[in-house]
């Protein structure tokens, strides 16, 4: 017995259409235009050079990272959010405000913040340097925190959706069979968000990918180090915009192909 | 007051983008002939005759301060226009430029990204206006005792250059070739603002900048003078765009900025002469 | 360890139930005092908003109480948490994990305490008494309403509960269907013997499933005792229209 009927489709209004058409265009018109403009003849000389394939290392090497500590973080945190409904309305405002400020804030600001807090004159950072000869900016862990910083969130609110839309009533039937509240969870609960794990994690990835306002101000720009592709992206614009537009076309095609395959492994058919 | 923004990245350039679009259809639809005034230009400039216009500008980021005050002082004198200025690496404004960004006036800290706009047949005969030195600093009050360019090539300090393929980063590229220095950078900054701001967050210890950065820096940098610098001269040069909608204040910007007026205001702003 | 073969062993001794407690539900508030002997099932019957699941709930440690006991023979288990109450409940629409497989649904309590090659093992005599070898590696949502009744009670009981509480067992049944599924719960019902207690709104439910009706009404109870006893003298207009309309 399906839970709900798949509603008859209406024609849509043409408005409606016309709007649709054009923020798909808004979207993807760009995105073509890159396509379009890329300097296909030279493109494997220039993404094969070694700034590039560094770059791509480092980015992959830190967006995996940054997902993996994305996952072990941000699930609890959907959970305390998910959560947080029956909590009163100013500290359950407050949670979502605090999970959703890095999604709207200028990344560079972000940046600036964790210079504040991580850097070397920052308010946990001075310590760090004092205590353990410990300086985070400028190095690759940087990088990762700046990503982990934007991307979390992108986690945090997928998982959550999950959670909300998943029947909290297998929870208590797991607790009648003998279930402690960690084995509901990990038994129940998680498996049951696992697509809106997967996806969550996807979108993660892809954002801890593009991160770049957040990094070149928290964790500078050395080549191999801390300067990633999109930073690397940034650079080429200043000398070669052909470099430029390869760099940003092999993000976009990285981003597009993980998108793709991901979902369509993981998003359907897992609760199917 | 001119409004300053500091473009980052595909999408702050996008929408960068987007605000020149506006600020530069403006005059084009209240004024049909873009042109306020046929009168000479540089007669417009002292008289306020130049009528209603929105300028915009893009100027290298080591012009933040001067043309921030260039800017009001223009806005002050020429009534009813507006100045805005965007401030970016001299080779990512160049990249507008020839990506079609609607700008009036385009002031680079070097001459190859100028060139490149020259070639495309985007502005004609720019014009130096200053130029600039290096000059080594660090975050007030020296914490890590640094004295002179070869501390630069200490792996055990903080080091902030800018990159290479900006027109800071060339300098400092030569400036250390020059002196046999293997410099140690932790970061290749974007800008030479960039840098200045890794300086005076404490965050590295020494960098190169210029020394009107040094000076915008304020109370939380100190300079270091290197002799040789002199020896590696920034020109900066600038020019009206063949494309601007409103070529009368674009012209007069220019002139007023390279004329007395302009070059002593650079000169507070520790400019040298061209 | 489980020993599926004692599942059903009727010479054990079951616990019986009692309960006394009170609670809320939103503004209502509900107190009802019962005891449950083994193999003498109790229907809580009374009209929507009664109270009745939350009362259920509450026997389960699914919902908080406001006072009162829960024993479970002389175990008392109201301050208990759900998992160590030994209640087994079957769910209103049944609330089967549907990440797992039939089989894995019903190895889940065995799985809670031990890997899962022994829980699947532990399952396999309960899949056999209620029918569902054949489905054993289907998923949740491929199985019919009377499958996943089976389930869910295979499920519950696979736990070996002290108690079993039911809630609503017939509601997300077709109604075609609900007379042959009626009779075949009740011979589960029996053959578990232990102390059952069911929630419905409908008489022919408690008829066949239970030997003692108690009647919630606004969180009160207003009549307990055999649905003869209710037909002879019902202590209230809607007990009186219920078996009224239940014999129409």
């Amino acid at each position: 017995m399906a839970r709900t009927a798949t509603p008859v489709t209406g024609r849509l209004a043409w408005p409606i259409v016309a709007g649709a058409v054009l923020a798909l265009a808004v979207l993807v018109l760009p995105l073509l235009a890159l396509v379009v403009r890329a300097p296909w003849a030279d493109l494997p000389a220039l993404l094969a050079s070694s700034a590039v394939l560094e770059a791509l290392a480092l980015s992959f090497g830190t967006a995996i990272l940054a997902t993996a500590i994305c996952l072990v973080l941000g699930i609890p945190l959907a959970a305390l959010v998910a959560r947080a409904e029956s909590w009163a309305t100013l500290p359950r405002r407050l949670l979502r405000a605090a999970v959703t400020v890095p999604l709207v804030l200028p990344p560079v600001v972000g940046g600036i913040a964790l210079l504040t807090l991580l850097g070397r004159r920052g308010v946990i950072g001075e310590w760090l340097d004092r205590v353990f000869g410990v300086t985070i900016p400028f190095t690759t862990g940087a990088v990762v925190i700046a990503q982990v910083f934007v991307a979390l969130p992108f986690l945090v609110f997928a998982v959550e959706g999950a959670l909300r839309s998943s029947d909290r009533r297998t929870e208590l039937a797991a607790a009648t069979l003998g279930a402690s509240r960690w084995q509901v969870f990990r038994h129940v609960t998680l498996p049951i968000v696992a697509p809106g794990v997967a996806a969550g994690g996807v979108l993660c990835f892809t954002r801890a990918l593009g991160e770049f306002g957040a990094t070149i101000t928290f964790a500078g720009s050395l080549p191999g180090t801390t300067r990633t592709l999109p930073i690397a992206s940034y650079l080429a614009m200043q000398t070669d915009p052909d470099e430029a537009v390869a760099l940003a076309l092999l993000l976009l095609a990285v981003s597009v192909v993980v998108l793709l395959t991901l979902r369509d492994r993981w998003l359907p058919g897992a609760t199917a | 007051m001119p409004r300053a923004s500091r473009p980052r990245g595909a999408a702050a350039l996008a929408a960068a983008a987007l605000a020149l679009t506006l600020t530069g259809c403006a005059p084009t639809a209240d004024q049909p002939g873009g042109s306020t005034s046929p009168s000479e230009p540089t007669g417009a400039a002292a008289t306020g005759e130049l009528g209603e216009a929105d300028l915009t500008v893009l100027a290298a980021a080591s012009l933040t301060e001067a043309f921030d005050a260039l800017a009001g002082q223009f806005e002050q004198a020429n009534p009813g226009v507006e100045v805005t200025v965007s401030y970016g690496g001299s080779g990512a404004l160049a990249t507008q430029v020839l990506e079609g960004a609607p700008a009036d006036v385009f002031a680079s800290a070097a001459e190859p990204p100028m060139q490149q706009v020259v070639d495309a047949g985007l502005v004609s005969a720019p014009e130096a206006f200053a130029t600039n030195t290096l000059e080594l600093v660090v975050p007030a009050g020296n914490p890590a005792g640094v004295t002179g360019l070869a501390n630069l090539a200490d792996p055990d300090l903080r080091i902030a250059l800018c990159d290479p393929s900006v027109p800071c980063g060339a300098a400092s590229v030569e400036l250390l070739a020059n002196e046999d220095v293997t410099g140690a950078p932790d970061t290749l900054e974007s800008d030479v603002k960039a840098v200045l701001a890794k300086v005076s967050l404490g965050e590295v210890d020494a960098a190169l900048v210029y020394r009107t950065d040094v000076l915008a820096g304020g109370d939380a940098v100190d300079g270091i003078e290197v002799p040789a610098a002199a020896g590696v001269v920034n020109r900066y040069p600038i020019a009206a765009l063949t494309e601007s909608p409103a070529p009368g204040a674009a012209a007069a910007f220019v002139a007023f900025v390279t004329g007395d007026a302009g070059r002593e205001t650079l000169a507070a702003y520790g400019f040298g002469a061209p | 360890m489980i020993g599926g073969v004692g599942m059903t062993d009727a010479a054990r001794t079951r616990p019986g139930l009692d309960v006394d407690v009170s609670l809320s539900y939103g503004p209502t508030r509900i107190a009802a005092a019962f005891a449950v002997r083994p193999g003498h099932p109790l229907a809580i019957i009374g009209p929507n908003g009664a109270g009745k699941s939350s009362l259920l709930a509450a026997v389960a440690g699914l919902v908080p109480l406001d006072a009162g006991t829960v024993s479970i023979g002389d175990r008392r288990v109201e301050a208990l948490p759900p998992e160590r109450r030994r209640i087994g409940v079957v769910f209103q629409d049944y609330v089967l994990f549907p990440h797992l497989t039939v089989r894995d649904n019903v190895a889940f309590a065995a799985r809670m305490r031990g890997p899962r090659a022994a829980a699947r093992a532990a399952a396999e005599p309960w899949l056999e008494r209620y029918d569902l070898i054949a489905l054993a590696d289907r998923l949740p949502s491929e199985l019919s309403g009377g499958q996943r009744q089976r389930a869910a009670l295979a499920r519950a009981l696979a736990a070996e509960p002290d108690v079993l509480l039911l809630d609503e067992p017939m509601s997300a049944l077709d109604v075609e269907i609900r007379g042959d599924m009626r009779a075949e719960l009740a011979t589960h019902v029996r053959e578990f013997g232990g102390a059952t207690v069911l929630v419905t709104h409908s008489p022919a439910d408690a008829a066949m499933l239970a030997d003692q009706v108690l009647v919630l009404e606004r969180g009160m109870v207003t009549q307990r005792g055999t649905l003869d006893e209710l037909r002879a003298a019902p202590a209230t207009p809607y007990v009186r229209r219920m078996l009224a309309a239940s014999e129409a």
